[in-house]
């Protein structure tokens, strides 16, 4: 079983330490990536469907010419009731010179997290990887579940890469 | 002297390297501009201008390399310039030998250039190169001195071309060297001996030219003919240009004083010529055979050379390098065409949306869109134009390598390219290159015979391998022919039978030939050191249909082969036939449309029960349901009519049901792959009229569904 790697023990061997961190909504649970992954934040538009593609692939947008895959993270995770309205948002994420979209409830804003304020993760059995969680942030009265987003997106689990 | 000082100190401070760069695109441009042509001189008789200009490509490479501090670069391309500057001034006469050790510096060139580049560690000694240059710039080299070895060992049987045949070595020194030689002239039949005497003329009004003496009594003899002898010091085709002011090359001949007087092949090797009129009958094959390598020093069995038309318009051929261009990055341009592309969506939904609009009120508005709309098509074909190039990039390839490669296989070829201005996509061109290196290289190897076994069947020695390039249509046709042996309907019958494949004897020779795409298939003959160990071919084929070609092959036994490629002009556009499935909207490409048919849901037959298949003009084909193959959900039954399009792929047909046939158009093919991964059945995707994704069927995927 693999180890899961915290922020705190990454940031002890100096490798990934993300200081500015967007977050954003999945029912009542609120997440944290690095923000220098995302490229922009986007309302929903119905994609095209791709056929025999995961339930979470919503499929394909155009994104100024560049087709881009959406994916909805909810589905993804499991975060029960998922509807699209006006206030839906799709964060357009750049990881390793790919562009992907991801279906949030919501944005809420970028966080400068501190390493100390950053707790790891226990261990626990879920839906997500818990090798994808960096740690746990904690703000005065928040907690953020810190996403290595990059890693998310490609692992093979998420059919991004074929 | 404070100023001088500060002046030489600026200048030493001043860094060069960052020109660096510059210098050796430049340098690389040059040399290749060079190596091609070096590859169309005729050795016999060099174009001026052609000689000026690879003496400019070696100048200016030589100035950089100087400027620059390159010392071998600029020392092997001065003693180069020494021998051109030579040529260029008639100094010396042009020799096979000489063009050779030109190419080979080149090649030096290169060499050097890429170690001061970084390429490779390879420290190349050129001083060989440079004395043997330095031999042929003093007009010491004969041709047995000919740096290239092995070319000159092959290309030792071959029939040569100047006068005294019999005396080939001696004729070759005689022209590298300017001395005076002594030359039986024949001039005839005269219809006015007169003229004869104005030949003799020429040389009273040119100084230099030598001199000449009647060998006849100075009446024409029972043939109208006269004859002369001449010294001179001048070349056999420098004279034949002149005489041809009086009378026609060909009824000149020129001899050696004292060669064999029985050898009929004359100076310019075109049989006919009055002297051996009585000769004629038994001497017509060799003539012929010397006409064919007429242009071919003895050193250089393969002359490259354009088609005639492409030689009239020289001045503008566009395998030159044009100097009035800009350089620009693939990246720029790509991101150009990504953005007019948004441009052309933007503008279809104005239009779009302009159609909802009272025309009257709005007049002015809908002027202004039409306006725009003609534009933006404007736009968009210049921005796709930038990225089409000239097929001669490719095509420039071959000369060089078939000369090699005919040097050695012991063969002669000469290549002729026509069609090379034709344009294609830049990316297309990338893929072809590999694919049409292999055929061509094929039509050498296995088409083309030997001299002797060419020579025994009536052939012309040198074999002939065209290239052609038109546009026909959306698509590029490209032509690989050749006029060696061709394909023996027989072997490749019992080859496949051997390999237990599918064949009968009733199959027509379209279908044998193309069995020789099929994988793994390799005749023994065919099996050489250079090329066919029984792959290629079947890649050949599948990098082609890969780009979105056919490719297909005729040949006939003895007579020759031509290989035809037909890809569409670029990746990048697409004519596309959208359909709606459901309430989805998938593009075909229009170029697999064979024709759409309006039918009942009942004229649909199954076999056995699951397959289904349909009668169209008496042939059954697959029916393949759209909205099964994509799972397109349903909002309301399907209606009881539905729409049929018959296309094909890979040499098959299948029949697609769609719900409605929305449209044609040319979409922009995207990659689905950049961002997300290989779609089964879906070969891209392009952006429509109003910014939504439709998906670009595969009708390759389709028919081999159906078909398994």
């Amino acid at each position: 079983m693999q180890l899961a790697e915290t922020a705190v023990q990454a940031a002890a061997r100096g490798t990934v330490k993300p200081r500015e961190y967007l977050t954003f909504r999945l029912g009542a649970e609120e997440y944290g990536i690095d923000i220098l992954k995302v490229q922009e934040i986007r309302g929903y538009e119905q994609p095209t469907r791709i056929a025999n593609a995961p339930e979470f692939i919503k499929g394909v947008v155009n994104l100024r010419g560049v087709i881009v895959p959406i994916l909805d993270l909810r589905l993804r995770f499991g975060l029960g009731s998922v509807e699209y309205n006006n206030f839906t948002v799709v964060i357009i994420l750049n990881v390793r010179n790919r562009v992907v979209g991801i279906v949030v409830d919501s944005v809420s804003d970028v966080l400068e997290l501190p390493p100390e304020s950053v707790r790891e993760a226990p261990e626990m059995s879920s839906v997500v990887d818990s090798s994808h969680i960096l740690g746990l942030g904690t703000l005065t009265d928040r907690m953020l579940i810190l996403v290595d987003i990059e890693r998310l997106i490609l692992s093979p689990d998420m059919a991004i890469i074929g | 002297m404070s100023e001088q000082t500060s002046a030489g100190s600026s200048g030493a401070d001043f860094d060069l390297s960052q020109f660096y760069q510059v210098f050796f695109e430049e340098a690389a441009e040059n040399l290749a501009n060079m190596e091609t042509l070096l590859l169309e001189l005729d050795v016999q008789a060099p174009d001026d201008e052609e000689l000026n200009a690879i003496f400019r490509c070696a100048h200016s490479i030589k100035g950089g390399a100087a400027t620059f501090g390159f010392q071998d670069v600029a020392d092997l391309t001065h003693v180069m310039e020494t021998l051109l500057d030579r040529l260029r001034r008639h100094e010396l006469a042009l020799t096979a030998g000489m063009v050779d050790v030109l190419l080979e510096s080149g090649d030096a060139l290169n060499g050097l250039l890429d170690r001061h580049r970084g390429v490779t560690d390879t420290v190349l000694d050129a001083s060989e190169l440079v004395a043997s240059i330095r031999a042929h710039a003093d007009g010491l080299a004969s041709v047995e001195a000919a740096p290239a070895a092995s070319i000159a060992a092959v290309a030792a049987p071959a029939p040569l071309k100047p006068a005294g045949a019999a005396a080939p070595a001696r004729t070759i020194v005689a022209k590298a060297t300017p001395a005076e030689r002594v030359l039986d002239v024949v001039v005839g039949p005269l219809d006015d001996p007169a003229l004869a005497d104005q030949l003799a003329e020429l040389f009273n009004e040119i100084p230099g030219l030598g001199r000449i003496a009647a060998a006849d009594s100075g009446k024409p003899d029972a043939q109208n003919k006269r004859q002369f002898v001449v010294h001179t010091t001048s070349t056999d085709d420098d004279l034949l240009d002149l005489f041809t002011f009086h009378v026609s090359r060909e009824l000149v001949a020129i001899r050696v004083a004292g060669a064999a007087p029985a050898e009929p092949v004359s100076s310019t090797g075109i049989e006919g010529f009055g002297l051996f009129a009585d000769l004629e009958p038994a001497v017509q094959p060799v003539a012929k055979a010397a006409e064919a390598v007429a242009p071919t020093a003895p050193a250089a069995p393969v002359v490259p050379r354009a088609a005639k038309p492409e030689r009239a318009d020289k001045p503008d051929k566009s395998s030159a390098v044009d100097t009035t261009t800009l350089r620009v990055s693939v990246e720029k341009v790509d991101q150009l065409i990504n953005l007019v592309g948004e441009l052309v969506i933007t503008q279809a939904m104005l239009a779009q949306n302009g159609r909802n609009l009272d025309p009257i009120a709005h007049q002015q508005l809908m002027g202004n869109l039409v306006d725009l709309e003609r534009n933006t098509r404007l736009l968009q074909e210049s921005v796709m134009a930038i990225r089409m190039i000239p097929m001669a990039v490719v095509f420039n390839r071959f000369p060089r390598m078939l000369r090699d490669l005919a040097a050695k296989l012991g063969k002669q070829v000469e290549l002729h390219t026509v069609g090379e201005a034709t344009e294609l996509d830049k990316g297309m061109i990338e893929k072809i290159t590999d694919p049409l290196t292999h055929l061509v290289r094929n039509a050498l190897d296995h088409g083309i015979e030997l001299p002797q076994a060419r020579a025994a069947q009536g052939k012309s020695e040198a074999g002939t391998i065209t290239l052609s390039a038109q546009h026909k249509g959306g698509s590029i046709a490209i032509e690989v022919r050749d006029d060696g042996k061709g394909l023996a309907r027989q072997k490749i019958l019992d080859k496949a039978r051997e390999k237990g494949m599918a064949v009968h004897d009733a199959m027509t020779d379209h279908e044998v030939f193309q069995l020789i795409f099929e994988p793994g298939f390799s005749t023994a003959e065919q099996v050489t050191e250079v090329s066919g160990r029984g792959v290629g071919m079947d890649v050949v084929r599948r990098n082609i249909l890969s780009l979105g070609g056919t490719v297909e092959l005729d040949s006939a036994d003895g007579y020759g082969t031509r290989v035809t490629v037909r890809l569409p002009l670029t990746l990048a556009i697409m004519d596309g036939m959208s359909v709606a499935v459901g309430d989805e909207i998938y593009i075909l490409p229009l170029a697999s449309v064979i024709e759409s048919i309006k039918l009942d849901q009942q004229q649909i037959r199954s076999v056995a029960g699951a397959n289904r298949v349909i009668e169209v003009r008496k042939e059954f084909l697959p029916v393949v349901e759209l909205d099964e193959v994509f799972r397109v959900p349903r909002f309301e039954a399907r209606s009881e009519s539905a729409i049929m399009i018959v296309v094909e792929a890979e040499g098959a047909r299948v029949a697609l049901l769609v719900d409605e046939l929305v449209g044609q158009h040319q979409v922009v093919v995207k990659n689905l792959e950049a961002n997300y991964r290989k779609v089964p059945g879906v070969s891209g995707a392009t952006i429509l009229g109003d910014g939504r994704v439709a998906l670009i069927l595969d009708v390759g995927h389709m028919v081999r569904r159906a078909r398994h």
